[in-house]
């Protein structure tokens, strides 16, 4: 070191500590610039008002031809009532929301908003292939699922413009209860 | 023969080395072998042994030190179970059975060992190569960065000791009669460890997160692709990037090689195999944020984003996965957490929650993470019933299964945090009971 030896030692403590201290409040920065491929291949999540949703359309009756052929071994048809697939869930004919477990809790029935369909079904589904169809047919099961709920009618495509218009029967049917439970479900002490 | 043993030679066995280093995959390999083999080093050392009549594993070396530590062979039998009401015909649909549950009748302490700690996920544990997984912070902030294995072990690390429960843990306790299931099968969603990661908030700052950011939205690189989105005031408080659990990296099961963890909120918005955080002002209503984990009132309104578990107890020795043999004394033992900090006093009862003692709390008391409380308590024979209920430093009070109800009604599955009973018949029996 340079420092000429009359120096006292303590002003030497204090200029080192006076060049080191910015460089100890300064975080360390490991992260490197991310490119939208990188994003694009991350995320997935398509929000209520539309935002993120692909290029595309599909209807309900391609959707029917998609759903007999990748869903049908573990999602029952209407009509169908077989055992073993209703214990992963009914998708359809159930208006009333108010009975116990997630049986009830169908797409017509719970669901409050129509992206959330589109958005699951395309990151999860089919559970054997996940992501294994085109936007478009994702669409289109998208609209077979919520016309066999009576969300939306036969021959109403569905495509990034018209999916975040639709209304689901539960839009209104929860509450937020972050950061606090609301007053009227709290729990009663003693 | 030398009567020490000095100068033996043991022909029927494997010497490794001298001075009488057998192998010991010799003892290893068969009763039969380790029997006839201890046969001969026992005629080896002659009748006035002074070894005679002590333990085979006392007279015989032992084995190398391991280079990857595993239990006794007695204990093999301890393990979690994927307890679930399914039929095989819906898992031969599913494909993988998605949950696993600690036993927690023989977790005494309160930290879970890695091998024990409870499993739930939604399309099954993916084999993720850490040099090709990256986490991408990217929405609302002026620089989208990139962060892989690598570049988070060198930030500066939190190493604390928090509880994850799933928040359908004890869900069964909703329904109108009480479950015989095992306390394992009731309560085992639900572990404690230490984890170590990086601060939310430090990846967050080196990205600039603009100040009209109010959630961020995780997702997992899994198949299924697990989404959540988090309040951002949690995000910028005690969330963490977790990179290891009491000490290794975190296993394939809980995230490997990074996930989310929201200290003290329920267990399904720890994202695990995170790869992406989307920095926004609104969430993303996901389904397992819509339809899954949220609670129908007995208004039919549901409460969604519960996630700050509620203040929580349960006796864990006695439990129904034992029965009292004979009247005395018994430790009551148990763990008691909750979601917003510290526990701050357990009771125990064990007339059904007519009269309460104060049980010790074990330290170190820390928030957010199980606390084990004790109490002793003398059995007379007679039918007994009894239960915890723990309180936190901020005033909460855990409370009875009909005070839950009675707010809250029975339609909801998830979120249950009443006090539970256990039920001691006059035979030693014990039972989950509503009390």
């Amino acid at each position: 070191m340079s420092m000429p030896k009359t120096l006292p030692k303590s002003l030497l403590f204090t200029a080192l500590l006076m060049t080191m201290q910015p460089a100890m409040a300064q975080q360390p920065h490991f992260g490197v610039p991310a490119s939208q491929a990188d994003i694009d291949k991350s995320f997935w999540s398509i929000f209520p008002d539309g935002e993120f949703l692909p290029d595309g359309e599909g209807t309900a009756d391609k959707g029917k031809e998609l759903f007999e052929v990748n869903c049908n071994m573990c999602h029952n048809l209407p009509g169908e009532d077989d055992p073993t697939k209703n214990q992963i869930g009914k998708l359809f004919g159930i208006k009333d929301k108010s009975g116990k477990t997630n049986l009830q809790q169908t797409i017509g029935s719970y669901w409050p908003y129509p992206t959330t369909v589109f958005d699951y079904i395309r990151r999860a589904m089919p559970l054997v292939a996940p992501m294994s169809l085109s936007n478009s047919e994702y669409y289109s099961l998208t609209a077979y699922l919520l016309y066999e709920n009576g969300v939306i009618d036969e021959n109403q495509v569905i495509n990034k413009d018209t999916l975040p218009k639709v209304k689901m029967p539960n839009r209104d049917g929860f509450i937020n209860a972050y950061p606090d439970i609301p007053e009227k479900y709290k729990t009663r002490f003693k | 023969m030398d009567k020490k043993g000095k100068s033996i030679a043991i022909d029927a066995v494997d010497h490794v080395a001298k001075g009488g280093l057998l192998n010991r995959r010799l003892f290893l390999n068969s009763a039969i072998a380790t029997t006839a083999a201890l046969a001969t080093v026992r005629a080896a050392y002659g009748q006035e042994a002074v070894g005679e009549g002590q333990d085979d594993w006392t007279l015989i070396p032992g084995s190398s030190a391991e280079l990857y530590g595993s239990r006794s062979r007695f204990e093999e039998e301890l393990v979690k179970r994927r307890l679930t009401p399914m039929t095989d015909e819906f898992y031969n649909l599913r494909l993988t059975k998605y949950t696993a549950r600690t036993p927690l009748d023989h977790m005494l302490g309160t930290i879970t060992p890695n091998g024990l700690h409870f499993e739930r996920t939604h399309q099954g544990i993916p084999d993720i190569d850490p040099d090709q997984h990256f986490l991408v912070i990217h929405g609302m902030v002026k620089n989208p960065l990139k962060f892989d294995i690598n570049a988070l072990e060198n930030y500066p690390t939190v190493a604390r000791q928090f509880f994850l429960e799933c928040s359908g843990n004890s869900g069964t306790l909703w329904s109108e009669t009480p479950t015989t299931e095992s306390l394992q099968a009731i309560h085992g969603l639900l572990s404690g460890a230490e984890w170590t990661g990086v601060l939310l908030s430090t990846l967050l700052d080196e990205c600039g997160v603009s100040k009209d950011a109010k959630w961020i939205i995780a997702e997992g690189a899994d198949n299924g692709m697990m989404t959540r989105s988090i309040p951002i005031d949690k995000a910028l408080d005690d969330t963490m990037i977790a990179i290891r659990q009491n000490g290794e990296r975190i296993r394939p099961s809980q995230g490997y090689p990074m996930r989310l963890f929201n200290p003290g909120f329920e267990g399904n918005t720890s994202v695990k195999w995170l790869r992406s955080i989307y920095v926004t002002d609104r969430p993303v209503m996901s389904i397992q944020e819509t339809v899954k984990y949220t609670d129908m009132m007995p208004d039919n309104m549901s409460l969604q984003f519960t996630l700050e578990q509620d203040v929580k107890s349960i006796i864990t020795r006695p439990s129904n996965a034992m029965s009292l043999k004979q009247k005395g004394i018994y430790e009551v033992s148990g763990l008691a957490w909750s979601g917003k900090g510290r526990i701050s006093r357990v009771e125990v009862s064990a007339d059904g929650g007519k009269t309460w003692g104060d049980a010790m709390l074990q330290d170190p008391i820390l928030p957010k993470m199980l606390t084990r409380f004790r109490i002793p308590w003398q059995w007379d024979g007679g039918p007994a019933i009894l239960q915890s209920r723990a309180y936190d430093e901020f005033g909460r009070i855990q409370p009875t299964r009909n005070q839950l109800i009675t707010a809250r009604g029975r339609k909801p599955t998830y979120h249950f945090h009443a006090i539970q009973s256990w039920g001691i018949a006059s035979n030693g029996e014990i039972k989950n009971v509503y009390a």
